[in-house]
C-alpha cells in the first residue's frame, strides 16, 4: 500500500474516531447541537419582528435569515469542541500513541480536522433539516444548500485547525475550553446574527472585517436569495486564510509538542 | 547486532538535565530491564528512544535507526506501551487494537485478524466490545501491551508495564513478556520494581539523577556488592559459640539481634550442610537457617546510598489505584 494510501487511511480512521468521541461525551456534542438549536428556537421566536426593521434584508422569514447564524454558531463549537477533544487526547497521552506510529504527524492532526469538517456537515444539514420542517426556504434550492453545506464544512475545518494548534501549544483542555466565550465574542461581532447594516459602532466596523461576516454572508445568501457568486468568493477567501493560518499554528504548535515532549 | 545503542544521550528541560550522558546496548533478543526510581529519568529515555522527544545531546538507534535522522523508521519497528496506559476510555477494545493496526499501515482484513488474535492472547475477547473506561487496571494494560504488538515489533518498550497492579496482573504481564521474549522480540522494559528486574531482565541499567550508575546481568552486579549469608537463628546463649565455630567457615556479618548470627559464604548454598556440620559437632542448636543472596536492592544501594525499595512502597502507597 503506498504512502499516500495508508495516510488517507489513517486521516479517515482518526476522523472517525474523533467523530465517535463526539457523540459519545455528550459536553462535546452538547454545545455543537443543543445550545446553538436552542438559540435559534429562542430568538427566532422572541425577535421575529427584527424583519420589519428598516434596513434588513428581504427574507421569508426570521427563521430563513438566522439559519446561517445558527449553522456558523454550531460550526465554531465544533473547531471549539475539536480542540477540547485533542487537549484531551493530549493530557491523557493518547497522542503519544499516535505520534509514536510511523505516519507522517501532520495526518493525526488532519484526522482531527477531517472529524471536525463531519461535525461542520452534520451541524449544516441540521440547521438546513430545521429550517425546512419549520417552513423556511431555501431561495437558493438545492444547489444553494450544498453551497452552504460545504461552506460550513470547509470552515469546520478551518475553525477547527485553530482549535487544534492551540491544544498543541498549550496541551491543555482546560484553556481550549476557556476560549469558549471567545468564540462567541468573535461570532456575535459579525452578520452572522444581525445584519450588518443594522449595527452600531464600534461592531459594524469590527463586522465589516471579521472573516466570519464573510462566510455568514456566503453561507446565508444561498438562503435568503439564491447563489452570488461575489459573496461565496468572498467566503471561500476568508476560509482560505482561516485555515492558512490554522495550518501555519498548528505545524509550529506541532514542532513545539514534539520538542516539549 | 544491538537492537538499541545509546551513545551520551541528554535531555534536559531549561536548567533541569533530565537525562545527562548516558551509554548502553541491548541486544537483540534480550530484555533490558532499566530500573531506578521515579525522576531518575527512565521516561524521559524511553520517550528519546521512541522518538516522541527529541533528544539535545548524544546519540541513539533503536531496531539500526537513529531515532532523530530516521524516527519514521524507527517508529515502524518499535512495540510501545508507555506508562499510565494511553488509551481512550470511550473506545471500546476491538477499536482500539484496530485504530493501532490503521496506524501501523496493516490492511483493513490484516488489522482485523489480529485483532481478534491479538485480544484473545491478552485474554480480552469477552471484554472486546465494552468501552475502556470500564476496564480495569490489569486489562487496560493488557490491552495496551496487546496494540503494542499489533505489527510484531521487533522492539519493544514498554514503560513501567506494572505500576499500579495488584500482584496477579502483575504476574500476568511478566509471563506475557516471558512469552514474547521467547520468540525473539527485543524488550525494554522502565520499572522502579526489584522484583521485576529480577525475575524478567537480562541485564539491567540502574538509572539514578539521570545517570547510569550500574549495568549488567543481575547475576553479575549482586555478585560485586557481595557474597551470600546464611542467617541462623540458634538457642538461648548460644550466639557467641555459634559465631566462634562459624568464623571458621567465613566471614561474620554484624548480627542484626541478639539470637541471629550472620555468616558470609563465599560458595552460597554448597556450604550450608558445612556449617550445619559444624554447628552439630558444637552442639548449638539450630532453630532457623535461610541463605541470603544479594538483593539489586543491595546493589541500588551500593550504587546511590539509598534503598529503592523505600521510594517504591512511598509511591505505592500514594499511587496505587484498584486493578
Amino acid at each position: 500500500m503506498s504512502d499516500l494510501a495508508t495516510t488517507a487511511r489513517v486521516v479517515r480512521a482518526l476522523g472517525a474516531r474523533s467523530i465517535r468521541q463526539t457523540f459519545r461525551r455528550p459536553q462535546l456534542i452538547s454545545p455543537i447541537v443543543v445550545f446553538p438549536t436552542l438559540l435559534l428556537a429562542i430568538q427566532t421566536g422572541g425577535a421575529g419582528a427584527g424583519i420589519e426593521l428598516p434596513g434588513f434584508p428581504p427574507v421569508q422569514s426570521f427563521l430563513q435569515f438566522m439559519l446561517a447564524g445558527s449553522m456558523m454558531q454550531s460550526m465554531m463549537l465544533a473547531g471549539n469542541s475539536g480542540g477540547i477533544a485533542f487537549a484531551v487526547d493530549i493530557e491523557m497521552g493518547f497522542t503519544d500513541r499516535l505520534f509514536a506510529a510511523p505516519i507522517p504527524r501532520f495526518a493525526i492532526v488532519l484526522g482531527r480536522l477531517a472529524g471536525t469538517a463531519a461535525l461542520g456537515l452534520f451541524a449544516s444539514i441540521w440547521f438546513l433539516a430545521i429550517g425546512l420542517i419549520f417552513g423556511a426556504e431555501i431561495e437558493g434550492g438545492v444547489p444553494g444548500a450544498l453551497l452552504a453545506m460545504a461552506l460550513i464544512t470547509a470552515s469546520a475545518l478551518a475553525v477547527g485547525g485553530i482549535g487544534a494548534a492551540i491544544a498543541l501549544q498549550t496541551g491543555s483542555a482546560s484553556v481550549v475550553q476557556g476560549l469558549f466565550p471567545l468564540v462567541l465574542v468573535v461570532l456575535f461581532l459579525s452578520s452572522a446574527f444581525f445584519p450588518q447594516a443594522l449595527m452600531v459602532e464600534p461592531a459594524r466596523t469590527i463586522a465589516e472585517y471579521n472573516p466570519f461576516s464573510f462566510i455568514a454572508e456566503g453561507v446565508r445568501e444561498p438562503i435568503i436569495a439564491g447563489i452570488d457568486l461575489t459573496q461565496t468568493l468572498e467566503a471561500v477567501a476568508a476560509i482560505a486564510g482561516i485555515i492558512a493560518l490554522g495550518l501555519v499554528l498548528s505545524a509550529r504548535a506541532l514542532k513545539h509538542r514534539l520538542r516539549v515532549g | 547486532m544491538p537492537a538499541i545503542v545509546v551513545a551520551g544521550l541528554e535531555r534536559a528541560f531549561g536548567e533541569f538535565r533530565a537525562v545527562q550522558g548516558i551509554d548502553l546496548a541491548v541486544d537483540e533478543g534480550e530484555i533490558y530491564g532499566f530500573l531506578g526510581p521515579n525522576g531518575a529519568g527512565k521516561t524521559t529515555t524511553v520517550r528519546m528512544l521512541t522518538t516522541l522527544l527529541l533528544p539535545t545531546g548524544g546519540r541513539a538507534s533503536v531496531a539500526g535507526h537513529d531515532v532523530v535522522g530516521e524516527a519514521r523508521q524507527v517508529r515502524a519497528s518499535i512495540g510501545v506501551a508507555l506508562q499510565e496506559a494511553a488509551l481512550d476510555p470511550l473506545m471500546t477494545g476491538r477499536e482500539l487494537i484496530r485504530l493501532q493496526a490503521t496506524l501501523q499501515g496493516l490492511p483493513p482484513a490484516e488489522g482485523r485478524r489480529r485483532a481478534d488474535s491479538l485480544l484473545e492472547r491478552v485474554d480480552l475477547a469477552a471484554a472486546a466490545d465494552r468501552r475502556v473506561g470500564t476496564y480495569s487496571g490489569g486489562m487496560q494494560r493488557r490491552l495496551d501491551l496487546a496494540a503494542a504488538l499489533v505489527h510484531e515489533p521487533r522492539v519493544l518498550f514498554l514503560d513501567e508495564p506494572t505500576t499500579g497492579l495488584d500482584p496477579v496482573s502483575r504476574k500476568t504481564i511478566w509471563e506475557e513478556v516471558r512469552a514474547l521474549n521467547e520468540d525473539g522480540t527485543t524488550v525494554f522494559l522502565t520499572t522502579q520494581y526489584l522484583e521485576e528486574a529480577d525475575q524478567l531482565a537480562d541485564n539491567v541499567g540502574i538509572i539514578d539523577s539521570g545517570r547510569i550508575v550500574a549495568e549488567g546481568t543481575p547475576e553479575a552486579l549482586k555478585a560485586e556488592v557481595g557474597n551470600p549469608h546464611i542467617e541462623l537463628v540458634v538457642g538461648e546463649g548460644a550466639v557467641a559459640e555459634a559465631e566462634r565455630v562459624l568464623v571458621e567457615i567465613g566471614k561474620l556479618l554484624p548480627p542484626k539481634d541478639g539470637k541471629r548470627v550472620l555468616v558470609e559464604v563465599e560458595q552460597g548454598s554448597a556450604e550450608i550442610p558445612r556449617v550445619v556440620r559444624a554447628l552439630d559437632e558444637a552442639g548449638i542448636e539450630v532453630e532457623s537457617l535461610e541463605l541470603v543472596r544479594p538483593t539489586l536492592d543491595d546493589v541500588f544501594v551500593d550504587k546511590t546510598g539509598y534503598h529503592l525499595e523505600e521510594e517504591e512502597a512511598g509511591e505505592e502507597s500514594g499511587e496505587r489505584s484498584p486493578a
